[in-house]
This record gives structure tokens, C-alpha cells and sequence, in this order.
């Protein structure tokens, strides 16, 4: 079966965000950008899939800027076949991403996609569900297990209350939690291969979406400060700031 | 503004979950609820109830029973041609359906909110709590999950809505439940419990990190929560990880030892009062802590949960 995955250029998840002093969003010049941890999962995933005899080929796929090459690069290091490029400048919501993963799937035809849950950025948490909702295809959200055989793929969900699994019809979509797998660091010789796959590179245009915002973002802000407390000597003196802060009666 | 909140049910009873949804809702204008399952009309019944709620629609179908998304959010996007937004709390389940929903109705949902400016204006997290973003919604339709530490719960009691039968649409046929494997537990779920106890890797074994916490979790009525590591460690089952930011953070952060700051210290968002004791008196921690008390966790965990 050929797999389909999302990759998403975003912030290092090591580096500590700032926010711009004019409020406008999170300063990213000169920041260190990575592949979002989530979609690195669902790279993972894949791979295993095709070194399992499963997934035949495996096509990357990302939505961003110029600079998102080299996202699929690294996608492309770890053991996928192919990628393509949807280049934009804007910033494309979730609505939007699932629009245009969804025309790709219409002439890609994989029977599975997987995408990281969520974004590291925005942390939205809906592309790969409005994609599932546009393809008319069964989801696997928060997958910690994939099974596929026989047309199917039965999906263990971390979810709220424990592990919950499903069975889904082929073509699907899954999205990954963390316990799914633990990516692979590519090697130098892979990385060095990974150059001279093949990367296509279209328009939204091309494709014929319309990634016009619909969420307009008026402000963004530092959460409110916690201030650092007082330090007490014994349980008894715990207790009785406890009693104070109305935590123990 | 005309909402239909997401009634979250199991085992026959309301979520907690859902009364703080009822209560942004509410910010928006007047309030619908939506109960979807099989052999839901008990649950219907304590969904009147709810103080605020107005009418409770009642989609009733075996096929509805576990609340997979392929049939339920067309019976939402149906619904929807008469509401003008969708609000479920930002659950596991909230968060397999809204998108699903939003996206049958070409809106932009809106994720995780944490308060409701005006009808078309939300605060959100972005960056793993690290900035609040304040964002206005261009779509006619409005589709939300909430944050359910955000928002006062509604109360159980007090309302008086009318139930009325709605299509429960039919079986999708492309996806069918298996089975959960529950992570039994009387305590309260960590998305909307008051108090929450939560410990590291620190406990050194998964037996002493319950027996230790366990006892004074049930003296104050509190969750049970734990620190990645010591989930990674295998003390304590994925499923009470502490608290939300922590659910989504970050894959490798502890084997690549990263600072952990980035989570641990948004961790405490909605929690009120917080009791850490920490080996290391310079700890991230007491940057952010009410109480800190540093001493030998076997000897103050025990004594604190006897005094209380």
C-alpha cells in the first residue's frame, strides 16, 4: 500500500519561544527549526510500515515555505520514497493544510495517511480529522498502536480514560500520540542519498485551494507570570499555608 | 448566538468536562445540548437538568454508542444548519470530533479555548502554553473546544430543558469499536480535578510512588498525576500523566535530556495550590510554586498525608 505523511516545519522543540515585544506572534528569525516532533512519528511509523512488507511507498508531503525542503529532506533521510512541496509564505491553517493533503490524496490515492496529532506551533490538534471529515474516510486520532492487515487497520487511541481501540476500513487516516514509536535518527549515508530523491515542488494555486485565514490572530501575549512562592520548613507549616490558600479545610 | 454543546457520557453519567463547556457556551448566547449515544435517555434526562440548558437533542442509535466520530459528526453538522456554534470540551473525545465537524462545515475550529472575549473573539494557547493568542473568528459558524480548567463547571442541578428526538443519522460502515482497556480509577479525571498529586521519578519504583501518593490522594479527593518521566519509567500508566500541557509534550524531551521547563512549568495552569517537594533546593519548580517545602519525600509525604 502506498502511505502518505504530513511533515510540518516548526520551532526546535528544545528552543524556548519568545514572544515578538509588539505582540504579533512568537519570534522565529534566527531560530533553530526542526520537523514537529508529532510528524517525525508519523515518519517513523511509515517506515516501519515498509520495512514490515506492508507500506510499498511512502510520500512526504509539507505546506510551507521555501525552507520547508529541507523538512522533507529530513523525511526523505529517514526512509521516505518521495515528497512534495506545496510552497507558500502564508501561514496556512489547519483547514487549509487538510484541503490540500485531501487534493493530494485524490491523485496520490494512498490507503493510509498519517500525520502527527498536532503542531507543535499552533498546537491545534484538527488537521488530520477535518482531512478525514473531507476525504469521507474513517480517522485514528492519538494512535499509540497501528495494525494493518486484510483492508483494515485496527488503531489503539490513547485516550482520556485508557486505551481505546478501533477498526477502520482502508483508506484512513491516522494521527500520532507519542507512544506510537521512537523515531530513528537518520545517517550520514541516508542523508546523503536523501538529496538526490525526488521533490516536487506546486502552488496552493496549482492545486486549486484557498488558504484565506479564517481565524484573524489580534494579539499574542506571554501567559501570565506565575510568581515564585514561599519556601516552609516543615509539614506543619505546609499544612498551615494550605489551610490559608483554601486548598485543606 | 444559538449553541449546541457536546454532552460527554459514560457509564451513564455527565462529565465534568461538559459543565465547563456549558458554561462557555453560555459566554456565546442561548444553550443547546447534544446527547448522542445508545439508550441514552437517562443521560438526556440529567442533561435538562444542567443549570443554563435549554433544549437537549437526543440522537439515539446503537451505532452512536462509543461516540466514533464517523457517525457522529453528521448527525452534529445536521444540527448545526440550526446553531450557530459547536462547543465540546477539549477532551480526547472533544478533540476527535470537533475538527471533524468544523471541517464538514468549512470552519476553522477553534482549539483549546480559555476564554470567550466576545462572540466572535477567543483566548488560546499556542507554543505548549508558552503564549496566549487572541483570535477572531471570520466564519458564520463557530466550532470550539474548551479548556475544561478554564471555565466554571455549571451546575448539575437547576436547569429545566425540554428533550427533543433528533435523526440519529446511520452507520458510516467504515469504522466499528473494538474495546477500551480503562485505567480504573475512582479519582477525579486530571482535565478537570480540582487538586491534583503528582510525583517524578524521584518515588524510584512504581510501588513506591503509589503507595506513597496514593493515600494522600485520597484524603484530599485529588487526581493522581505524574511527571513524564515517571510515566516513561512505567510508575504510573499513560493516562494520568499530569495535567494537559504535559499530555502534549514533547516526544525524547528526557532521553535527549532537555530542560524540562518548557512543560513542567506551564503545568500548572487551573490548578489551584500546588505542594512540591523536590530534592534540590534551586529547582525550575519554586520558580513557579505557591509552598515549597525540600526535604526527604518517604518521611514528608507520609507525615503530611497523617496531619491532614
Amino acid at each position: 500500500m502506498k502511505v502518505l505523511v504530513a511533515v510540518k516545519r516548526v520551532i526546535d522543540y528544545n528552543v524556548k519561544p519568545r514572544v515578538k515585544m509588539d505582540g504579533t506572534g512568537v519570534d522565529l528569525t534566527n531560530v533553530k527549526m526542526s520537523m514537529n516532533p508529532f510528524d517525525e512519528i508519523a515518519v517513523e511509523e511509515a517506515i516501519r510500515l515498509k520495512e514490515k512488507g506492508v507500506a510499498t511507498e511512502i510520500v512526504a508531503v509539507s505546506i510551507g515555505p521555501a525552507k520547508a525542503q529541507e523538512t522533507l529532506r529530513t523525511a526523505l533521510a529517514m526512509g521516505a520514497d518521495r515528497a512534495i512541496l506545496v510552497q507558500t509564505d502564508e501561514e496556512v491553517e489547519p483547514l487549509g493544510v487538510a484541503k490540500i493533503i485531501a487534493k493530494i490524496a485524490g491523485e496520490e490515492q494512498p490507503e493510509l495517511v498519517i500525520l502527527g496529532k498536532q503542531a507543535i506551533d499552533d498546537d491545534n490538534n484538527a488537521t488530520g480529522q477535518m482531512l478525514a471529515a473531507l476525504l469521507g474516510w474513517p480517522q485514528g486520532t492519538f494512535a499509540s498502536k497501528l495494525d494493518p492487515s486484510g483492508g483494515e487497520v485496527s488503531v489503539t487511541r490513547e485516550v482520556d480514560g485508557g486505551l481505546e481501540t478501533d477498526k477502520l476500513k482502508l483508506p484512513a487516516v491516522i494521527t500520532t500520540d507519542l507512544r506510537l514509536n521512537e523515531p530513528r535518527y537518520a545517517s550520514l549515508p541516508n542523508i546523503m542519498k536523501a538529496k538526490s530523491k525526488p521533490l516536487a515542488t506546486k502552488t496552493p494555486e496549482e492545486i486549486g485551494v484557498d488558504i484565506a485565514r479564517r481565524l484573524e490572530t489580534l494579539k499574542v501575549a506571554e501567559p501570565a507570570k506565575r510568581q515564585a512562592g514561599d519556601k516552609v520548613g516543615s509539614v506543619d507549616e505546609l499544612i498551615g499555608k494550605l489551610k490559608t490558600l483554601g486548598v485543606v479545610a | 448566538m444559538k449553541t449546541l454543546v457536546y454532552v460527554e457520557h459514560e457509564g451513564g453519567q455527565i462529565k465534568d468536562a461538559t459543565l465547563a463547556a456549558v458554561t462557555a457556551a453560555s459566554k456565546l448566547g442561548e444553550v443547546h445540548a447534544l446527547v448522542a449515544g445508545s439508550n441514552v435517555g437517562a443521560v438526556a434526562e440529567a442533561a435538562t437538568r444542567i443549570a443554563g440548558v435549554g433544549k437537549v437533542h437526543v440522537a439515539d442509535g446503537a451505532h452512536l454508542d462509543h461516540g466514533l466520530a464517523e457517525n457522529v459528526a453528521p448527525v452534529v453538522a445536521k444540527l448545526m444548519e440550526t446553531h450557530d456554534a459547536f462547543v465540546t470540551p477539549a477532551t480526547t473525545t472533544g478533540k476527535n470530533l470537533a475538527p471533524r465537524v468544523a471541517a464538514l462545515l468549512d470552519v476553522m475550529q477553534i482549539s483549546e479555548v480559555l476564554s470567550v472575549e466576545d462572540e466572535n473573539t477567543f483566548t488560546r494557547p499556542i507554543y505548549a502554553g508558552n503564549a496566549i493568542a487572541t483570535v477572531r473568528s471570520k466564519d458564520a459558524k463557530k466550532v470550539l473546544t474548551v479548556r475544561g480548567t478554564a471555565f466554571e463547571k455549571a451546575a448539575r442541578e437547576g436547569g429545566s430543558g425540554s428533550v427533543e428526538n433528533v435523526d440519529a443519522g446511520s452507520d458510516s460502515g467504515s469504522s466499528s469499536f473494538v474495546g477500551v482497556e480503562e485505567s480504573k480509577s475512582d479519582r477525579p479525571e486530571l482535565t478537570s480535578a480540582k487538586i491534583i498529586v503528582s510525583g517524578g521519578r524521584a518515588f524510584g519504583s512504581s510501588e513506591q510512588f503509589h503507595a506513597l501518593l496514593d493515600p494522600l490522594a485520597d484524603k484530599l479527593g485529588a487526581g493522581v498525576g505524574a511527571s513524564r518521566a515517571a510515566v516513561d519509567a512505567g510508575y504510573a500508566r499513560t493516562t494520568i500523566r499530569s495535567a494537559r500541557p504535559a499530555r502534549s509534550s514533547l516526544p525524547r524531551s528526557t532521553s535527549r535530556s532537555a530542560s524540562p521547563a518548557r512543560s513542567s512549568t506551564s503545568r500548572h495552569e487551573g490548578f489551584e495550590g500546588h505542594r512540591r517537594h523536590q530534592q534540590g533546593r534551586g529547582s525550575p519548580i519554586f520558580q513557579v510554586a505557591d509552598i515549597g517545602l525540600v526535604g526527604d519525600l518517604f518521611k514528608i509525604v507520609p507525615e503530611l498525608t497523617e496531619k491532614l
